[in-house]
C-alpha cells in the first residue's frame, strides 16, 4: 500500500513491508525502515508540532539528529511516554503512537497561538524583564504559570518499567561518527589489528551518503559501498560496530560516554533487552567524524511547515523514498540545494523556482539545473512565506529591493550552506578557530589525542575526506601500535563538491525589519530578538545567548549558532571571531536518565548492610531504622504495642532484669604492632602505654583542629594489640583518619590496622541479669567482679567458638559485649537468648539504647556534638591526657577561641512539665520575650521520653551551660514556649553503682 | 573520568578508585604542641589553591590503599606526574608535561 508521497521508483526502502502507525489518534501506513518523519512526510503529513513561545505551526525541518521542530510523544503503555522525541530520529516500529506537543486543544486549533499575535510581550528579555518583581511571585504565581503554557511534552508519572544497561570497553582507536569519513577511518585502523570502535547515530551508517546521489566509492554508490564496509567491519574480531549510539560527551583523558538505543525501534522488544545501554569508553585516540549541519535561510515565516532544509529533503528522497512536495521551491545561498531540486526533479516532483541570493555562481549543478529545465534566479531573496499550517508560496524580490513576485510551493527547501560539527571536539576542550575565507569555525588546537577527518574538519569534497580520514585512521592505529596496514584505501569516482553559503538575516529579514525570521526555532528566537539583544546592552555573545535563549533549547543550537553569531557581530559592527563561539557543552544530544543511572536504582542504588543477627530480629518482627547504609533493629514492638510502648517495656525491661542488643554495626578496627601503643598515644586524646593488657578505655579522638572526631571504647588485647570502636557511621572514615597518619605523618611507627567491624558479631547484654545470662555459656574466662572488673576485656570461649568478651556499659547497667566470629553471630544470639529467657531478660532496639545512654548522660558523636565540640564542651576534659607531649588535635585545644569563655557546652535540661519532650534541634533562648529575631543560645541535640525516670530528659548544647546550672531558659516553639531547666547531664543512677549491680 | 597513575602499583587506573586527600607537603610539625598560633594557622587552615600546578595528596583507595603526591594542573586538569609519600617535592617537572597536543 503506497502512501500518496512515496515514490515507489525512489529510495532504499522494502515497499512490502509496511508498518502502521498512529499520529495524534489519527491512523497511517508508513514503511519499516522509515523513521517517523519520513511515514508521516510520505502521508503528506507536514504538521507535526507547536513552538515553544508563540505556538507556531511547525514541520519537520531535517531528517537527523538536529531536529528542533519535530518532537513528539512516543507513547507505548500507561508507563512508556517518552516526550521530546525527535520524529526524524524515532524509527517506526507497526503500532507506534505517537502524539504532537505543546497543543491545545487539538494541533491545528491551538488556543496557546494568541502568544504569536502578542509577541511583542514576549520578545528578548521577556522572562527576565517581566518576571522581575514582586520575588515572591515566582514560586507561587509566575513559574507554575509559565511552566503550564510553555512546557514541552509531559513527563510520564509512572515509574520507568524498563532497564537499562551499562558498560566499561577500551579501544585503541574510537571512531565517532559512520560516514565515509568515520568507515574510512575505521577501515585504515582496523586493518592494522587494532581494537576499534565505530559508532554511529542512526539506524544505518552512511552518513550524508543516503541523500549523495552523485558519490561512487570502489565502483558502488556511496550509500553501497558504505554497508558493504560495515558488513566487513562487523566481521572482524578486533572491531566494534554500534549503530543507533550517539556520543554525547568527551571527557577528560580520551574518556567518551555514547548511548546506544537498544530497542526503541522495536514493536515488541520484551524484557530481555535494556531499552538503552551507556558505553562509557577509553580510547587511545578518537578520530572525531561527526559531519557538518545544514542551516536553514533566516527570512520571514521560515518555520512554516513544509519548508525543510535541501539535504534532509534530498535525505527524504533518496533514502525513503519520499517526496516532501509536489511543487517545491529552493532557496539557497550555495550549490548544495541544487542538487536536491534536480534529484526531486528527476524524481518527477515540479521544482517551481531555485531563488539564488548569489549573484553569478557557475558550476555543474547549476548547468544541470538550468538543463533540466528549472527556473534559476540569481541576486534574489525569499522575503517571506506564506500560508500558516502549511507553506503556499514564496515571495521573491531581488536582494537589493524592486519588484515582489508570489510563486505558489507547497514546499521550500532551503540551504544557507554547512557548519562543522565541532561539538565533541569542543568538548574535549579544542580551541576552534574561524575560517574567515569560508566563515567557517574549524578545529584549530588540539587539548587531547584526537583528530578531526571530513566535514566535521571543514574539508569539502568526499575524495579529500577520504584521503584524509584513511590516513588519519591508519595514523591513529600506528601511535596505538597497530602493524603497518594491508589494506587499501577506498578509492573514490564520483564526488559532489559544495561552495560556502551565507551567516546571518537573509535580504528582506535585516535590521530594519520586525519581520518574524526564526534563527532558532526550538526556543523561537528571531533575528530581531538578537538585534534587540545587543541594542540593550549585551556584547558578549554568552550574555546574548542568555538574554535570547538562542541556542539554549534541547538541540543546543545545531542549526541556530552560527546565525545567531553572525546576526550579533553584524550588530555589534565587530568581526564573527571577536564575538565568539559559545561553549559547546555535553550532551549533544538529550540522554536519559536510564541511561545514566542504569541498575543504580531501587534496592541497587545502595549497599544494604545486614548484621548476622538480622534474620532472627526480623523473625521477631523487629522494625528496622537505616543508619549508613546499615539496617539496624529500632525497637521490637509486641502485639498491640506502638513506638512509644515498645521503647517504654524495652527501656524498663533493661533495668529491671536485662536486655540483648545487636551492637554488630559498631566500627571495630584492630590496631597491632610493636609501636601499637605509641600509635594509640598520637591518635587519641588518652594515655595508652600504661593500660594494661586486659583492660578497657573509653578514647576520644581529634581532629588537629581539636574538635571531637570520634569515640569508642578501645580494649587492649595485648601490649602489641588493641582493639578499637569506632561509632557506627565512622568507621570508614576513622580507618582512613588513622591510614593517614600512619602512612604519611608516623611511617616511622611499626603498626598494622585492619578493619574487622565484618569479622565480628557482638551481642550487648546489659543489665542486672547479664552475668547471669551469660556466665553458663562462657569457657575459660573467669566472670567474678574481681577477675573481670568494669571496663576490662578477656578472650575464650562462648558456646564453644572463640569470644572477646568485654566488660562495659553504655546503659549505665552491669554489662558485657560479647563479640563472636560473624558466622556464629546469630547461633550465639539464640543460645544467650534461650539462656536470657529464663531471667527475664528482652531484646531491644537502637531507640531504647539512645534513651538508655542519655538516661546516663553518654554523648553520641554526631548527634550531640557537630564538628565544633571539644573535649571540654563536652564536659569530657578527663578523657584528654594533660601529661602527653602530643596527640592529634593537642594544639588546636589551645586555639584562643577553643579556651574562650561562654562556648557552648553539652548540659541537661528539664522541662517544667515533665511530660513535655522537647524537640532535637530546638533553639535555646535567655528571654523568650525578646524581640524576633531572639539571640539564641544553644540548641536541644537528644530528647527522649525517660520510663525510668518517669519525665522527659534532654542533653543541650548551651553557651555558658556548666554556668548555668539550675537556671530556667526557655525554648520558643510554633505552639508557645517550653520553660526549662539547665542540669547535669546524668539523669539516673548519678553514683554509677549500678555498673556493678 | 580521569585516568591516575598510582605510583605503588605503578599503574594507570580510573579515577573512581581513588580519593583526593587535599593540598601535599604540608608537613606536621614535630613540636606540634609547641607551635605559635600564627604557624598553626598556616598549617592547619591556609592552603595555596592555586590557578595552574598543584602540588596534592590522593588514596587509591580501591586499590593498594597508599597515600601518595600528585602534580596536576587545575585548568586543564591534567596529572603531570605522581609519586610516592614521603619523597621530595619534584624541583623540576617532566619537559612538555602540559603542553596542548598539536595537530
Ligand atoms: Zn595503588
Amino acid at each position: 500500500m503506497s502512501s500518496a508521497f512515496r515514490i515507489p521508483s525512489a529510495g532504499r526502502l522494502s515497499q512490502v513491508r509496511t508498518a502502521r502507525f498512529s499520529f495524534d489518534g489519527q491512523s497511517y501506513t508508513g514503511i519499516e525502515g522509515d523513521t517517523l518523519a519520513s511515514a508521516l512526510l510520505a502521508n503528506g503529513v507536514h504538521l507535526v508540532g507547536r513552538s515553544f513561545k508563540y505556538h507556531r505551526p511547525r514541520g519537520v525541518l531535517s531528517a537527523g539528529a538536529e531536529e528542533p521542530n519535530a518532537l513528539v510523544q512516543i507513547v507505548r503503555d500507561d508507563a512508556r511516554k517518552t516526550p521530546n522525541v525527535r520524529a526524524t530520529v524515532q524509527e517506526l516500529y507497526d503500532g507506534l503512537a505517537a502524539n504532537s506537543q505543546n497543543r491545545w486543544p487539538s494541533l491545528s486549533f491551538d488556543v496557546g497561538a494568541v502568544n504569536d499575535l502578542a509577541s511583542p510581550l514576549f520578545s528578548a528579555g521577556f522572562y527576565y524583564k517581566t518576571f522581575m518583581w514582586p520575588k515572591a511571585a515566582w514560586k507561587s504565581l509566575y513559574e507554575p504559570k509559565i511552566r503550564e503554557a510553555a512546557g514541552l511534552g509531559v513527563s510520564p508519572d509512572k515509574p520507568d518499567p524498563d532497564h537499562y544497561s551499562s558498560r566499561y570497553a577500551h579501544c585503541d582507536v574510537l571512531v565517532l561518527g559512520g560516514g565515509a569519513a568515520g568507515i574510512a577511518a575505521a577501515l585504515a585502523a582496523a586493518e592494522t589489528g587494532v581494537r576499534v570502535i565505530l559508532a554511529d547515530e542512526q539506524a544505518e551508517f552512511g552518513g550524508s551518503l543516503r541523500f549523495e546521489s552523485g558519490a561512487k566509492i570502489d565502483g558502488q554508490g556511496g550509500f553501497a559501498w558504505a554497508q558493504a564496509a560495515i558488513a566487513k567491519l562487523s566481521a572482524m574480531d578486533n572491531v566494534r560496530v554500534l549503530s543507533r549510539t550517539t556520543a554525547f560527551g568527551y571527557y577528560a583523558q580520551n574518556f567518551v560516554g555514547l548511548v546506544e538505543r537498544v530497542s526503541d525501534h522495536l514493536k515488541a522488544p520484551g524484557h530481555d533487552l535494556p531499552r538503552e545501554r551507556l558505553w562509557q569508553v577509553r580510547a587511545k585516540c578518537v578520530v572525531l567524524a561527526s559531519g557538518a549541519i545544514e542551516r536553514h535561510m533566516v527570512f520571514a515565516n521560515n518555520d512554516r511547515p513544509g519548508i525543510m532544509l535541501a539535504g534532509a529533503a534530498r535525505t527524504f528522497l533518496n533514502h525513503y523514498g519520499v517526496a516532501v512536495g509536489r511543487n517545491v521551491g529552493v532557496y539557497t545561498a550555495n550549490d548544495s540545494a541544487y542538487a536536491a531540486a534536480i534529484d526531486l526533479k528527476k524524481a518527477g516532483v515540479n521544482v517551481a523556482a531555485i531563488v539564488d541570493l548569489r549573484d553569478n555562481p557557475t558550476g555543474p549543478v547549476i548547468d544541470e539545473a538550468r538543463a533540466l529545465g528549472i527556473e534559476i534566479n540569481f541576486g534574489r531573496a525569499v522575503i517571506r512565506a506564506g500560508g500558516k499550517l502549511r507553506v503556499s508560496s514564496m515571495t521573491v524580490q531581488p536582494k537589493n529591493g524592486g519588484g515582489e513576485r508570489t510563486i505558489p510551493v507547497d514546499a521550500i527547501l532551503m540551504s544557507a550552506g554547512w557548519t562543522p560539527s565541532v561539538h565533541l571536539f569542543s568538548q574535549s576542550r579544542g580551541k576552534v578557530a574561524f575560517n574567515d575565507e569560508t566563515k567557517r569555525f574549524v578545529p584549530g588546537t588540539y587539548a587531547q589525542d584526537c583528530v578531526s577527518v571530513g566535514a566535521c574538519n571543514g574539508t569539502d569534497g568526499l575524495s579529500a575526506t577520504v584521503d584524509e580520514a584513511y590516513a588519519a585512521g591508519a595514523k591513529a592505529a600506528r601511535d596505538a601500535g597497530g602493524k603497518t596496514a594491508k589494506g587499501t584505501k577506498p578509492k573514490v569516482d564520483g564526488s559532489e563538491n559544495w561552495s560556502r553559503g551565507m551567516l546571518g538575516a537573509a535580504p528582506g529579514a535585516g535590521p530594519d525589519t520586525t519581520v518574524k525570521a526564526f534563527v532558532d526555532f526550538q526556543n523561537d528566537v528571531t533575528a530581531k530578538d538578537i538585534r534587540q539583544a545587543v541594542h540593550e546592552g549585551m556584547r558578549s555573545i554568552e550574555h546574548v545567548k542568555r538574554f535570547t535563549t538562542n541556542g539554549m533549547a534541547t538541540d543546543q543550537g545545531k542549526t541556530s549558532n552560527m546565525h545567531g553569531l553572525a546576526i550579533a557581530a553584524e550588530t555589534l559592527g565587530k568581526p564573527i571571531p571577536e564575538v565568539g563561539l559559545t561553549t559547546f557543552r555535553a550532551p549533544y544530544t538529550p540522554v536519559t536518565f536510564g541511561a545514566i543511572v542504569s541498575h543504580a536504582r531501587g534496592p541497587l542504588f545502595d549497599p544494604t548492610r545486614k548484621t548476622a543477627i538480622h534474620p532472627w530480629a526480623e523473625a521477631q518482627g523487629a522494625v528496622f531504622e537505616d543508619v549508613g547504609q546499615w539496617k539496624r533493629a529500632w525497637y521490637f514492638p509486641k502485639a498491640g504495642e506502638d513506638m512509644h510502648a515498645a521503647v517504654d517495656r524495652e527501656c524498663v525491661a533493661v533495668r529491671t532484669n536485662a536486655g540483648l542488643f545487636d551492637a554488630s554495626t559498631l566500627g571495630k578496627i584492630e590496631v597491632v604492632g610493636p609501636d601499637a601503643a605509641k600509635f594509640m598515644e598520637l591518635l587519641y586524646t588518652n594515655p595508652w602505654e600504661k593500660l594494661e593488657p586486659g583492660r578497657c578505655r573509653y578514647g576520644i579522638m581529634l581532629r588537629e583542629d581539636g574538635f571531637i572526631y570520634d569515640d569508642g571504647v578501645v580494649g587492649r588485647l595485648a601490649p602489641d594489640r588493641f582493639h578499637v570502636t569506632t561509632t557506627t557511621g565512622g568507621a570508614p572514615r576513622v580507618m582512613n583518619h588513622m591510614e593517614d597518619y600512619l602512612q604519611t605523618e608516623f611511617p616511622h611507627l611499626n603498626v598494622w590496622l585492619t578493619s574487622i567491624t565484618e569479622q565480628w558479631a557482638v551481642i550487648a547484654v546489659q543489665g542486672p541479669k547479664s552475668r547471669d545470662i551469660i556466665a553458663p555459656l562462657v569457657e575459660g574466662i573467669d566472670m567474678s567482679d574481681e577477675a573481670l572488673p568494669h571496663m576490662s576485656v578477656r578472650e575464650g570461649k562462648i558456646c564453644g567458638v572463640p569470644t572477646r568478651l568485654f566488660r562495659m556499659s553504655f546503659t549505665g547497667e552491669r554489662g558485657f559485649e560479647v563479640n563472636v566470629p560473624a558466622d556464629y553471630g546469630q547461633a550465639v544470639w539464640e543460645a544467650l537468648w534461650a539462656e536470657g529467657q529464663k531471667h527475664g531478660a528482652t531484646a531491644y532496639g537502637t531507640e531504647a539504647m539512645h534513651v538508655l545512654r542519655a538516661e546516663k548522660g553518654y554523648i553520641i558523636v554526631g548527634q550531640d556534638t557537630d564538628g565544633t565540640v571539644t573535649p571540654n564542651d563536652a564536659g569530657l576534659d578527663w578523657a584528654v591526657g594533660k601529661k602527653k607531649a602530643d596527640f592529634v588535635g593537642i594544639r588546636g585545644l589551645t586555639r584562643p577561641d577553643l579556651v574562650a569563655k561562654g562556648r557552648k557546652q553539652l548540659v541537661g535540661l528539664k522541662t517544667k512539665d515533665p511530660k513535655v519532650v522537647l524537640e532535637e534541634g530546638a533553639q535555646i533562648v535567655e528571654d523568650p520575650k525578646q524581640a524576633i529575631p531572639m539571640k539564641m543560645i544553644g540548641h536541644v541535640t537528644s530528647s527522649y521520653w525517660s520510663q525510668n525516670c518517669g519525665r522527659s530528659i534532654a542533653l543541650a548544647l548551651v553557651a555558658g551551660g556548666r554556668d548555668r546550672m539550675g537556671d530556667t531558659l526557655y525554648v520558643p516553639m510554633p505552639n508557645g514556649v517550653i520553660e526549662v531547666e539547665v542540669t547535669g547531664m546524668v539523669f539516673f543512677d548519678e553514683t554509677g553503682g549500678r555498673l556493678n549491680g | 573520568m580521569l585516568l591516575i597513575r598510582c605510583p605503588y602499583c605503578e599503574e594507570e587506573r580510573p579515577e573512581l578508585e581513588f580519593r583526593n586527600a587535599g593540598e601535599a607537603h604540608i608537613a606536621r610539625s614535630a613540636n606540634m604542641a609547641g607551635e605559635s598560633d600564627d604557624d598553626f594557622e598556616k598549617f592547619f587552615f591556609i592552603r595555596s589553591n592555586p590557578k595552574g600546578i598543584i602540588y596534592e595528596r590522593w588514596r587509591h583507595m580501591h586499590g593498594c590503599a597508599r597515600f601518595f603526591n600528585a602534580v596536576r594542573d587545575t585548568v586543564t586538569d591534567k596529572f603531570i606526574m605522581t609519586y610516592k609519600a614521603g619523597e621530595p617535592k619534584p624541583s623540576k617537572l617532566p619537559k612538555n608535561s602540559n603542553e596542548v597536543v598539536a595537530k
